[in-house]
């Protein structure tokens, strides 16, 4: 029983975090229409940056600065956030081809990037040197996971009422307003270029986040955590959920997520020995079909946008 | 530094082939189609089953042409899976993308092509295995032209060199002579206002699909001539390919021709320079730079 509930909490822990992520990707795809092919590269440098920020001095590579958690978490976000900021302010303004082809090439380049250089964040080994926050007071068992769990709780409702209150206001109206139609928002004096960039950038931040609490809870995060199938799940996520709806988002990832952990389960449990070096394939086909099937047979997702008329006319 | 250069000019044959496939659709279609690559896969792994069918069938076919590993069951093989590979995109198109285009959604249409792009290359890998395959077990060695500088490169690299100019030039041909040419560029510019004046956008769109299709199993052959086949091809290629259209100017056919070959050799210069571990991150380099000084690549038409 404890068994199951520990694994529970191990799940739900991940799920929030990944559900974070695709909150972010909801900001920039959903509300906004802009397409992230590389949510994995902000996710990462939101984990490198806060291991690295937060960690225990290391002699083989810089880093180490031994911060306290909230300000190692919050220069991970910053260090996202950059990242996007960059490569925001190349593409936006370009046709809309330049920011999918970029953003998936920051996160192939950001991937190689920590695989090989070990001066930087210790290569294809990972980081390490990183302790868990509150550790001394928590310990490393099922307690420690249970608060871990509620502050991730925590953290993605305050994501998910922000996120309500942006998309809200005047400026998620604009956000729409751009995504609907680029030349009538222009004409109406608004700047297209400058608010998408912040919405973008203020996406990749959430995504820093996530992954900052992700590394956290690990304590550890390598090349192999930031693999571009990371990208592909959160987007299923969105996807399945409903592009535009925030509860959607986290609904979507809940069940993408348990879809994925229970297939995986499943094939290694079932499949026979001579073809488990294909499982792996076999998942991946599974989240290319989740994503093609609902884009023909409900794009909207499973919880679509509700559409807001901000003043009423009088009838 | 030489030897680099021709390395380069060689993938950049591959990249060549692939990059004006993948503009001509982002041209007419306009989305980021992230499953292009995954053709040049299927490419290669039709012409090998061809090849082994055709080996089988006539043991003539065995035979090497003249002093060249290809034979002529291959450089048969080559042609049916153009065929395949063609017939194979138009019916993706079919399946998915005209289904989601219907729906009006650009966006939708990119993440469509991901989703598509790891259905194919885990179903590849899934059918053929993880393991790499070549066409040939012999090994071919290089030719070597010099030895100060050291020049040295496999004649089945000419070969592919050449194919790889004869297609362009019929590439040219075509843009430039031929109805489908003129009504390729007239839908790319207006597709409303090409059909008025009678170009079928329908019959267009499949013609874009094959022809693409068609140079991406030729692409994918010379790449398994080359490397070796696996069902990564595609992964390792879609970023190199789409920076050959970033570099060229997306939509245009002339700059990723060019294109293919400015990224080949760059890639392949600046390992001078840098490990060769960071080759995967080469390509993205090259997009910033272009982005930086050139957004609209060589030849591009800066719409949105």
């Amino acid at each position: 029983m404890i068994g199951f509930l520990s694994y529970l909490v191990f799940f739900t822990t991940i799920a929030s975090i990944l559900a974070i992520a695709a909150l972010g990707l909801n900001l920039q795809w959903g509300n906004t229409g802009l397409f992230n092919g590389g949510v994995v590269a902000f996710f990462g440098a939101g984990a490198y940056g806060t291991l690295l920020l937060g960690g225990a001095p290391q002699s083989d590579h810089i880093g180490g600065f031994d911060l306290l958690y909230p300000i190692a978490l919050l220069g991970g976000m910053i260090v996202a956030g950059l990242l996007a900021w960059i490569v925001g302010i190349l593409t936006i303004r370009l046709r809309h081809d330049y920011l999918a082809i970029s953003t998936f090439g920051v996160a192939v380049a950001f991937e190689n990037l920590m695989r090989n250089a070990q001066w930087l964040a210790g290569g294809a080994k990972g980081l390490r040197g990183f302790e868990r926050p509150l550790r001394e007071f928590l310990g490393d068992g099922f307690l420690y996971n249970v608060s871990f769990l509620i502050i991730v709780l925590f953290i993605l409702l305050s994501v998910y009422f922000f996120l309500e209150l942006l998309v809200s206001s005047p400026f998620g109206r604009l956000l729409r307003a751009i995504r609907e139609d680029e030349y009538a928002a222009r004409s109406l004096g608004k700047n297209p270029t400058n608010i998408r960039l912040t919405a973008f950038v203020v996406g990749s931040i959430v995504m820093g986040l996530a992954g900052g609490l992700y590394g956290a809870f690990y304590a550890f995060v390598s090349p192999q955590d930031i693999l571009p199938m990371l990208t592909f799940q959160i987007w299923a996520m969105l996807i399945v959920g409903g592009a535009g709806n925030n509860k959607g988002a986290i609904f979507g990832a809940f069940l993408i997520w348990a879809a994925w952990t229970s297939s995986g389960w499943l094939l290694s449990r079932f499949a026979p020995i001579e073809t488990q070096l294909y499982t792996g394939s076999i998942q991946y086909v599974l989240i290319g079909v989740v994503i093609v099937t609902m884009l023909l047979w409900r794009p909207q997702g499973l919880f679509p946008e509700r559409l807001v008329i901000s003043q009423p006319g009088e009838r | 530094m030489i030897q680099h250069l021709i390395d380069g000019i060689l993938i950049g044959s591959v990249l060549s082939l692939g990059a004006a496939g993948l503009t001509m659709i982002m041209h007419i279609l306009r989305f980021a189609n992230f499953s292009h690559a995954e053709l040049l896969s299927i490419g290669a792994y039709a012409a090998l089953v061809f090849d082994q069918i055709f080996k089988a069938v006539e043991p003539f076919f065995s035979e090497q042409i003249g002093a060249f590993s290809i034979t002529w069951a291959l450089f048969l093989a080559m042609f049916f899976s153009l065929v395949l590979t063609g017939a194979s995109a138009v019916l993706f198109d079919f399946l998915v993308f005209r289904r989601i285009r219907e729906k009006g959604d650009e966006l939708s249409m990119v993440f469509a092509s991901f989703g598509l792009a790891l259905i194919i290359r885990n179903l590849i890998g899934l059918s053929f295995g993880l393991s790499t395959q070549l066409y040939s077990k012999d090994i071919v060695f290089a030719t070597v032209f010099s030895r100060d500088p050291l020049i040295a490169f496999k004649l089945d690299h000419l070969a592919t060199l050449s194919i790889t100019l004869v297609i362009m030039l019929a590439i040219h041909l075509v843009l430039s002579r031929t109805n489908f040419g003129y009504s390729l560029r007239a839908v790319g510019e207006n597709p409303e206002l090409a059909q008025i004046n009678g170009i079928d956008l329908k019959r267009t769109i499949i013609m874009v699909w094959f022809l693409g299709g068609g140079l991406a199993a030729f692409a994918g052959v010379f790449y398994g001539l080359t490397n070796q086949i696996t069902p990564m091809i595609g992964s390792d290629l879609v970023l190199p390919v789409f920076a050959a259209t970033i570099v060229g100017g997306i939509g245009s056919i002339y700059g990723a021709l060019l294109g293919g070959f400015i990224v080949g050799v760059a890639a392949n210069v600046a390992l001078i320079i840098l490990p060769s571990g960071y080759s995967p991150s080469v390509p993205f380099l090259i997009i910033i730079v272009v982005l930086l000084i050139r957004p609209n690549g060589l030849f591009g038409e800066s719409r949105i």
